[in-house]
């Protein structure tokens, strides 16, 4: 993987191009700048203003593409499937429907359906047929049409797949991905809602990844798909449609991101605040919030969170001294609660303050939408624990 | 098929046979004559109880076969037999641990497909797999190791009884969630299908088994896509302590398929005749 771990390193030392060529540009007109363009992206009455602001940037840029995370999976795809032709693709509605969330789009048409299955709805069904697929050394692709319905095969996702390599000392390596959207959508109410990492993330046996941004999804799903092990992928519906900028070693065909590697998507020196998936962008608008304030916030976006980068998040908390998890599923026994521990198990003496988690409301998902907004963590939540952590507030009530 | 792997191991396993030979010959009333362990002329036997069939022509009664095969048939049964009495010895012991499940009547089943089938086809089953191991070519004293939860066991000591497996033989496993090897075992039936292997795989389950959802979901995929998979109901007529007729409202655990156009089913009586017939 040495080519991708080239790629990954030199992402990181540029971590944002138009700042690095301008040098000029200050981090809140940076993120000003990618709030623009999501806005932009999504259309609206402000768009035709915001593209005059948006060429002008992309003058001084010389990665100028831009690509959706709905874009990024399905090149993904369809670049691994062309590369592997063990590499198949099975799910709801991944063929003629084009996919639930159109990730599939053209691939039915470029692969024929003995690659691109359309299953009936049985998910422990098709999940248990692809394991056994991968058994005899197939890489199937299983699409869950959310993580949600993944629960009717979460035996096959745990027992089967992520148990047999261990169990057979070696003779049966599952080499799998499990993909589809994670957390929470917009307004689907208690049942289609709920955030899975924690619940896989416990399983030895499993790799669990979650991308945030177009160059997250393609790096990753393509590492997913070409590693030996099983492999859950947390999307989010929600981020499908951003737009995010694209490097030209992004789309390059056998770009891919290390496995177990957390980034830093901004470095600060007052508080860390981790996050993963959809909650990147609100982490990194709260950092904004509280640049503004005078508070330094170090961004990371966890991107594996099985395994864990423990050494990532430890460094950055010895040099921050103050911690914030952020993430979209329930407060107990969830991701924050692992880094909070790993961060007390190895960074104790660095503390200056106690860990925050912020996470879902400890309730099952409302539909109502303000009720919706109040369970579902918040960029004045991020903003709120930070304060918090760095002794800048006085205390609030509950639900502060 | 048995006679390469015991002369291997002879010296580990002449201490387990030793018994098993004397009760036999003092059966027999007369040595093993090595003119019958070689005899093959051919003979034609009926089996004792008639095949009963639903949306397929029962197979013939009668099947050819040789005084040789016969003979390595019953040493087979007979092996695992008394492998599986001595598990069961050792389970009480406390030297293999919690789960250990039992093959002992259904030898039959697991000497038969063998006969019928090849090494390329595939295998899987639930937990009580011990027999099919051995008749995918595993080895005795890597069970028992495996079973006793020794490094030199078949899986490294790491799985226990449940989780045999042997892939160069074709065996999937042993896999203790009874049902979820339904849905891999049309895995690996899809897996020939795409790779367009000239072979089967087969599903052994239980007739607990046969009333858990994954069942139907894998029924319905198999032959909404045509994958060569034949499903093996192993009716011992009890799940775990429950008999059939208290969980199961319908007993004919063969008649099933009838909901599933296109689907052939046998329902082939635990017999002594262990030949199997292939569906094509």
């Amino acid at each position: 993987m040495s080519d991708s771990s080239f790629s990954y390193h030199s992402l990181r030392r540029r971590p944002n191009l138009r700042s690095s060529i301008t040098g000029q540009v200050s981090e809140s007109a940076r993120g000003m700048s990618r709030i623009l363009l999501q806005r932009v992206a999504r259309g609206g009455a402000a768009a035709s203003s915001f593209r005059h602001l948006q060429n002008v940037t992309r003058a001084y840029s010389s990665a100028a593409k831009e690509m959706t995370v709905r874009d990024a999976l399905n090149s993904a795809l369809d670049e691994e499937m062309a590369a592997d032709p063990r590499v198949f693709l099975m799910g709801e509605e991944v063929g003629e429907y084009q996919g639930a969330y159109k990730i599939s789009k053209g691939l039915l048409e470029k692969y024929g359906p003995e690659r691109v299955i359309d299953t009936p709805i049985t998910e422990a069904g098709f999940a248990g047929i692809g394991v056994g697929a991968a058994y005899k050394g197939l890489r199937p692709i299983v699409e869950f049409m959310t993580f949600n319905f993944a629960m009717q095969a979460i035996d096959q996702v745990i027992n089967s797949a992520g148990k047999s390599n261990y169990m057979s000392a070696g003779q049966l390596p599952v080499s799998i991905v499990f993909r589809g959207p994670n957390g929470a959508a917009a307004g689907v109410g208690a049942q289609h809602s709920q955030c899975y990492a924690a619940w896989y993330s416990s399983c030895p046996g499993l790799k669990v990844l979650s991308p945030y941004s177009s160059e997250d999804a393609r790096g990753l799903l393509k590492a997913a798909i070409r590693d030996p092990d099983p492999v859950v992928f947390l999307e989010h519906e929600l981020v499908y449609g951003d737009s995010f900028p694209v490097s030209a070693e992004a789309l390059d065909p056998n770009f891919c991101l290390p496995i177990g590697k957390a980034k830093i998507e901004q470095q600060g020196k007052d508080v860390t605040i981790t996050a993963f998936s959809r909650m990147v962008g609100y982490a990194l608008k709260a950092a904004e919030v509280l640049a503004k304030e005078g508070i330094s916030a170090e961004v990371i976006n966890l991107l594996s969170i099985r395994p864990l980068d423990r050494a990532t998040i430890n460094e950055s908390v010895r040099k921050t001294n103050r911690l914030v998890t952020v993430e979209e599923g329930f407060p107990q026994h969830g991701v924050g609660a692992e880094i909070c521990a790993s961060v007390v198990e190895e960074s104790f003496e660095y503390l200056d303050a106690p860990v925050e988690r912020i996470a879902n409301a400890d309730v099952p998902m409302p539909y109502a939408t303000n009720l919706e907004r109040m369970a579902v963590p918040q960029v004045e939540d991020i903003v709120r624990a930070a304060k918090r952590a760095c002794y800048r507030s006085v205390p609030m009530a509950a639900t502060a | 098929m048995f006679t390469a792997q015991l002369s291997k191991n002879a010296s580990r396993c002449a201490a387990l046979l030793r018994p098993l030979k004397a009760s036999l010959t003092s059966q027999l009333g007369r040595p093993f004559s090595s003119s019958v362990a070689d005899d093959t002329t051919s003979l034609t036997i009926e089996t004792s109880v008639p095949f009963i069939s639903s949306v397929i022509d029962p197979p013939s009664r009668s099947a050819e076969t040789t005084p040789k095969e016969l003979l390595s048939f019953f040493r087979s049964m007979a092996v695992m037999r008394r492998m599986e009495i001595a598990a069961g010895s050792l389970h009480e012991a406390k030297l293999i641990r919690e789960f250990c499940h039992l093959y002992v009547g259904q030898e039959a089943i697991a000497v038969g497909m063998e006969a019928a089938i090849t090494r390329n086809d595939n295998l899987i089953t639930s937990y009580r797999d011990h027999c099919i191991y051995l008749a995918r070519s595993g080895e005795l004293v890597a069970a028992f190791a495996e079973m006793i939860g020794r490094k030199d066991g078949c899986s490294g000591g790491k799985s226990g009884s449940m989780h045999f497996y042997k892939k160069d033989g074709g065996f999937y496993g042993g896999h203790g969630i009874v049902d979820a090897q339904i849905p891999l075992g049309c895995g690996l039936a899809f897996a020939q299908k795409y790779l367009k292997e000239d072979n089967v795989t087969f599903t052994l389950y239980g007739d607990g088994t046969a009333n858990q959802g994954q069942w139907f979901e894998a029924l319905n995929m198999a032959e909404l896509w045509d994958l060569p998979a034949v499903f093996v109901c192993e009716n011992n007529h009890y799940g775990m302590g429950t008999a059939d007729r208290r969980a199961t409202k319908s007993t004919a655990y063969y008649k099933r398929g009838d909901y599933v156009p296109g689907l052939k089913i046998l329902f082939i009586k635990a017999t002594v005749h262990p030949r199997l017939i292939t569906l094509s």
